[in-house]
């Protein structure tokens, strides 16, 4: 069992960092790109014995606890056998 | 009285808090391994600057795990004080000891020099010895100094006093310029709703001697030496 993490900073919080980006693209010559938002990507292996609900649940608690910081950011789970 | 400051793997500037408290204060003070729960025997305790954990995950975030964390929760709760440096106030933060984050400088650059920073509020143990409006200059070594927070949390911030002080420009003033990490309203230092919890992201500890440039930093420990020895 997988369980994939997305955490990404929340739509009102600034990311000096994704402008940044956004800037030196622009400055390549990439065109047409509006807006760059910078985010943390996690790949957690789950112990095969959880069911994928527990699987969810233990992940998704993980998010909340650990991985992102309520106060700026949200995250998404996927969790994939 | 006695400090304790707590080191936590990476923690880069607790012997400048513990030579600001044994030199200058003239107080007893321990290092505490974050390891360590036992924290009775202090008065106040000091969050040091540096890069605990490497920083990694998020600024702070893997320190307020540490098993001396609980404890420093616990020490809070009962009303002693917790000061809070650089570090030492992101980890405050992940802490939910105080509201709100440290997010990347609105610059990006990590920035190191001297800054001024206006004392907004003399209502603490950290700052009664100084005067409203009065301008510190300080040292700031950080990448992560942008405060954000929600309108509600700014609104109690506001209503309750606890901005203890703000960027400002030599003369006091709140330019856009003078606010060198984009943080929110100019805010460098915050404190808990019971004002025994104080984090900000200058370094009054490497402010308290004229051969580094500013003995600003003084002010903010004599405050708390002062409450301090009342209290007892």
């Amino acid at each position: 069992m997988k369980a994939k993490v997305y955490v990404t900073l929340k739509s009102g919080v600034l990311d000096p960092q994704g402008k940044a980006i956004q800037h030196s693209v622009g400055l390549l010559g990439y065109e047409g790109i509006a807006d760059v938002r910078q985010g943390k990507y996690f790949e957690i292996a789950l112990d095969a014995a959880l069911d994928e609900t527990r699987a969810r649940e233990t992940a998704e608690q993980l998010a909340r606890d650990v991985l992102s910081n309520p106060v700026i950011e949200d995250f998404r789970v996927e969790v994939e056998g | 009285m006695k400090f304790g400051v707590i080191v936590f793997p990476g923690s880069n500037c607790d012997h400048d808090a513990y030579h600001v408290i044994s030199k200058h204060v003239g107080q007893p003070v321990d290092f505490v391994w974050h390891r360590e729960t036992d924290l009775s025997e202090y008065d106040a305790v000091i969050i040091p600057g540096g890069f605990s954990y490497g920083d990694y995950l998020r600024a702070g975030a893997l320190a307020r795990f540490s098993p001396v964390m609980a404890s420093v929760k616990e020490f809070a709760a009962r009303g002693r004080i917790v000061l809070g440096i650089c570090n030492g106030f992101q980890i405050l933060c992940e802490s939910g000891l105080l509201p709100g984050a440290l997010i990347r400088n609105k610059e990006l650059h990590f920035i190191c020099r001297h800054v001024n920073v206006r004392v907004e509020t003399t209502s603490s143990p950290f700052t009664h010895e100084l005067h409203t409006g009065q301008v510190l200059s300080l040292p700031v070594a950080h990448a992560e100094g942008n405060y954000v927070c929600d309108e509600e949390t700014f609104e109690d911030l506001v209503r309750e006093d606890r901005i203890v002080f703000r960027y400002c420009d030599p003369a006091g003033g709140l330019t856009e310029e003078a606010n060198l990490n984009g943080s929110r309203d100019h805010i460098a230092g915050i404190c808990s709703r019971g004002r025994n919890v104080l984090g900000l992201m200058p370094h009054p500890e490497r402010a308290c001697e004229d051969l580094l440039g500013s003995s600003d930093g003084s002010g903010i420990f004599s405050s708390l030496a002062a409450t301090l020895a009342d209290a007892r």
